[in-house]
């Protein structure tokens, strides 16, 4: 007779032998470090050029989103047409993303069409011309998005919060305003352009199952153009957190729910502290079975969902809790995560939760390192912050290892209320 | 114009003694293994009195079943994720694990199919984070109600006509135990579900295994689906409807045909004309050329009974309801007098086939289309889809864009802003 009460064996996450796969680097005959991962088995592939063009260097608000946007909307031989067209009749994707410190353009396709792909490629890297008519058009989109975004108060909360942290002047912390977008400049994207791509500092990130030849296409293609290797010279941006901790705001008179957001500054990735914090973190609000999710969706039902996550900024970080939550029951879910830091802070974890968050943890990693993309993607994260396999070691050796003892210490450390932000945006 | 060459997605397939149909497809190279289980179940087959249910049944699966008090811990401690979701047509339940710990997926999916606990206190939960669930993303949200909206204009008997979240938050509050006992009885038997299991597994494993834990499961009735048929629509219908938002949309509806004739594919790849990339016609000449619209989007649902065919866009401001929806009207009139050139076949083509390999990269997604094909009558249905695709003429596009865009097969929903 089967006995369903009794689980099979389990066989212990911890125990297997997770390997980063090894990064091949290259360099063009320019200097532009190429890293790639010859793996998969479609027979599809990315390329990725990663520029040092965020908002981290823009003078003027949203000018880096606006160049990055602009990128393949026209050059000296093409409309955005004609560029979109080209990409889009070989079934490729070229997407183009403004972060804090880099900006990128990505192209996703099936290795066998790369050679007609890339030459276009590099023509949007030095030849993009940010037509007017393209910048017009695109500040009355973006301005339009945003009188919709701002109805929403998650939308709003995520805004107020970064503010509070690093301050409104900071990359961090700044946001836009319908006025940020009219005022930018078609001078301003392409003195920006000239600066940060045709002139940029660039890696180039390869994942998939490549052409054989793929250097010398990449080398052909991009190893002649004035592109830099590493990074700009330093720019020193200050955080100027707020002096008050507490905000409730209402957006919307008839909102149903608030949008909550409760954070404090915490250390970047190379912190000795983010190994054992990222633990620490899953246990708080990282997982759906953790004490946030458990306690307030999953006993209470006051949410669809709560999370904490550490921020994964270069500079100056954060550790954040995210939700959504019922309009009446909002205070109702900040006391209850105070409890939850108090019960960190007070109780030491018993060796069963550990267990299981340890097994979740290297079981997930394992998931997520399945597939040339999502591996290169963690590799792109660890060389911008200067990290190596080690530091993938490390952590898994955190996760094996860490004690009660070390992650009640950290949560004495970290989850104090007062250090938190805490905002309501109705 | 280029060789085709699509990786057949190969797999083993048995059925148990009680009816659940079991595929197995071996990949050797990851170290997971993903666990599928399909019910043929969705909203469309719930009691118009009592909506939304299918869906808050999914939570309800992970509120502790039978012999098992907690599905999602065990799977954490085998280093295991899973997730589920609900559509007007099915209910999809997943997890992908480290492939050594396989069995465990099998003991908690199988002993949910037994039975759950049916507990009050999950019941009374989860009715909440449900309705947490229908105001965060139909309520709370500008333009939130645009689908509850234009699914009660386009269907009027078929029940396609409300969402999966339901069609008022008190047929969420008021269910009860009874209904989810019944309900569960109903449709989540072997009989009516699929189970895939896919990556770093061998199927004489996975047949032992389904056997094992899957076997005892008693076979239940095959549910008999016999929903009510959409009449053909005969006369054009129009919506005008104000709301507290900053910005006029403008959404239209065609009725196309069901998952697996023809005309679903040719629709798809009317979709991609109109609305895929950034060369898409309405893109391209009402968002960038003559900027009536901030964004517009052409889409449909992939129903599997007869769906609908969506154009979908914000009104820059200062554009009248009325030029925007004349403008609309062009490209549609335009697409039915002159067609589609064989470049612009060939583009769509070569888009579709890009989008079918990259969709193929994760064993996740491969045992989630195994599922539904088999769903649908029969799993090999996933590796003949891009030749169904393929098989489209440029005067299939004609034809079958004369057939939708009837005047009288269309629905008009004109979301005012109340400020305009």
């Amino acid at each position: 007779m089967l006995n369903r009460t009794q689980s099979p064996v389990i066989y212990n996450a911890v125990d297997f032998n997770l390997q980063l796969p090894q990064l091949q680097s290259h360099t063009l005959d320019n200097g532009v470090p190429v890293h790639y991962l010859h793996l998969g088995e479609q027979d599809v592939m990315q390329i990725e050029l990663v520029f040092y063009a965020g908002n981290w260097y823009e003078q003027k608000n949203m000018v880096a989103a606006a160049t990055n946007f602009l990128l393949k909307n026209g050059t000296s031989t093409k409309t955005a047409f004609e560029i979109n067209e080209h990409f889009d009749f070989y079934g490729a994707y070229l997407n183009r993303n403004c972060y804090s410190e880099t900006a990128t353009l990505t192209l996703h396709c099936l290795s066998k069409h790369l050679q007609v792909l890339l030459p276009v490629m590099a023509e949007l890297v030095q030849d993009a011309t940010m037509p007017a008519e393209e910048l017009a058009i695109y500040q009355q989109n973006q301005q339009q998005r945003l009188t919709v975004n701002l109805k929403k108060c998650d939308f709003v909360a995520n805004r107020y919060i970064d503010a509070y942290l690093y301050g409104k002047q900071h990359p961090y912390g700044t946001y836009a305003e319908a006025a940020d977008y009219a005022a930018i400049t078609q001078a301003d994207v392409q003195a920006f352009y000239q600066q940060y791509y045709q002139q940029g500092h660039c890696m180039i990130m390869v994942a998939g199952k490549l052409p054989a030849d793929v250097l010398t296409q990449l080398n052909e293609v991009f190893g002649k153009l004035p592109l830099k290797a590493g990074s700009p010279s330093i720019v020193t941006h200050t955080i100027q957190p707020a002096k008050e901790k507490k905000y409730r705001v209402v957006n919307d008179e008839a909102g149903v729910q608030g949008a909550i957001r409760m954070a404090r500054h915490f250390p970047t990735r190379t912190h000795p502290d983010f190994k054992g914090v990222q633990i620490l973190n899953n246990i708080f609000g990282g997982y759906f079975g953790s004490r946030l999710m458990s306690n307030i969706r999953e006993d209470k039902g006051y949410t669809y969902g709560i999370h904490s996550y550490l921020q994964n900024n270069l500079h100056d970080s954060a550790w954040m809790i995210s939700t959504e939550a019922g309009r009446d029951v909002c205070e109702a879910t900040i006391a209850e995560v105070y409890k939850e830091m108090e019960l960190l802070r007070n109780e030491p974890l018993d060796a069963e939760e550990l267990d299981l968050v340890r097994n979740y943890m290297m079981g997930t990693l394992l998931g997520d390192l399945d597939g040339p993309f999502q591996m290169i993607a963690r590799w792109k994260n660890y060389i911008l912050h200067g990290l190596d396999e080690a530091y993938f070691n490390d952590s898994i050796h955190t996760i094996r290892t860490i004690t009660p003892a070390t992650l009640q210490t950290l949560a004495n450390k970290y989850l104090q209320p007062n250090d938190f932000y805490e905002l309501i945006v109705v | 114009m280029y060789e085709v060459n699509f990786i057949m997605i190969q797999y083993e397939q048995f059925t148990l003694d009680n009816g659940l149909r079991v595929l197995v497809h071996e990949d050797a190279s990851t170290p997971m293994a993903v666990v599928n289980v399909m019910y043929d179940v969705g909203a469309k087959d719930e009691n118009p009195n009592k909506t939304g249910f299918a869906h808050l049944f999914e939570h309800l699966m992970f509120g502790g079943s039978i012999h098992i008090p907690d599905y999602d811990e065990p799977l954490q401690r085998a280093g295991g994720e899973n997730n589920a979701y609900t559509t007007n047509d099915l209910t999809n339940y997943y997890c992908q694990l480290p492939a050594q710990n396989i069995e465990t997926a099998f003991w908690l999916e199988s002993d949910r199919m037994l039975s759950l606990a049916f507990s009050t206190k999950s019941l009374d939960v989860q009715r909440k984070v449900v309705c947490e669930e229908f105001k965060e993303h139909y309520i709370n949200k500008p333009y939130g109600n645009v689908w509850h909206l234009m699914r009660g204009l386009a269907y009027t008997t078929h029940p396609y006509k409300w969402m999966t979240i339901g069609q008022a938050l008190s047929h969420v509050e008021n269910a009860t135990l009874d209904d989810v006992k019944a309900f569960f009885f109903k449709h989540y038997r072997p009989v009516n579900a699929v189970l895939v299991v896919a990556g770093n597994v061998k199927t004489e494993q996975i047949k032992q295994l389904a056997a094992k834990w899957f076997g005892p499961i008693p076979m239940g009735e095959k549910y008999e689906r016999n929903l009510p048929a959409e009449p053909v629509q005969t006369a054009a219908r129009i919506l005008d409807y104000e709301a507290n938002v900053p910005l006029d949309a403008l959404v239209k509806t065609w009725h196309i045909d069901s998952r697996l004739s023809q005309g679903y594919y040719i629709a798809d790849l009317i979709t991609e004309v109109m609305g895929g990339g950034g060369s898409s016609r309405l893109f391209q000449r009402l968002v960038k050329e003559r900027r009536l619209f901030s964004n517009l989007d052409c889409y449909h649902f992939g129903s599997v009974d007869n769906g609908l065919l969506a154009i979908d866009g914000k009104l820059v401001a200062g554009v009248t309801m009325d030029a925007a929806e004349a403008a609309v009207n062009e490209e549609i009139e335009q697409l039915v007098q002159e067609g589609i050139s064989e470049q612009e076949l060939q583009k769509i083509i070569n888009r579709t086939e890009s989008v079918m390999a990259f969709e193929d990269m994760a064993v996740m997604s491969r045992a989630n289309s195994l599922a539904f094909y088999e769903l649908l009558g029969n799993a090999a249905l996933m590796n003949d889809e891009f030749k169904k695709y393929q098989a489209v003429t440029t005067a299939d596009i004609k034809q079958y864009s004369q057939h939708i865009f009837r005047k009288e097969n269309s629905n008009t929903l004109r979301y005012h802003s109340k400020a305009n």
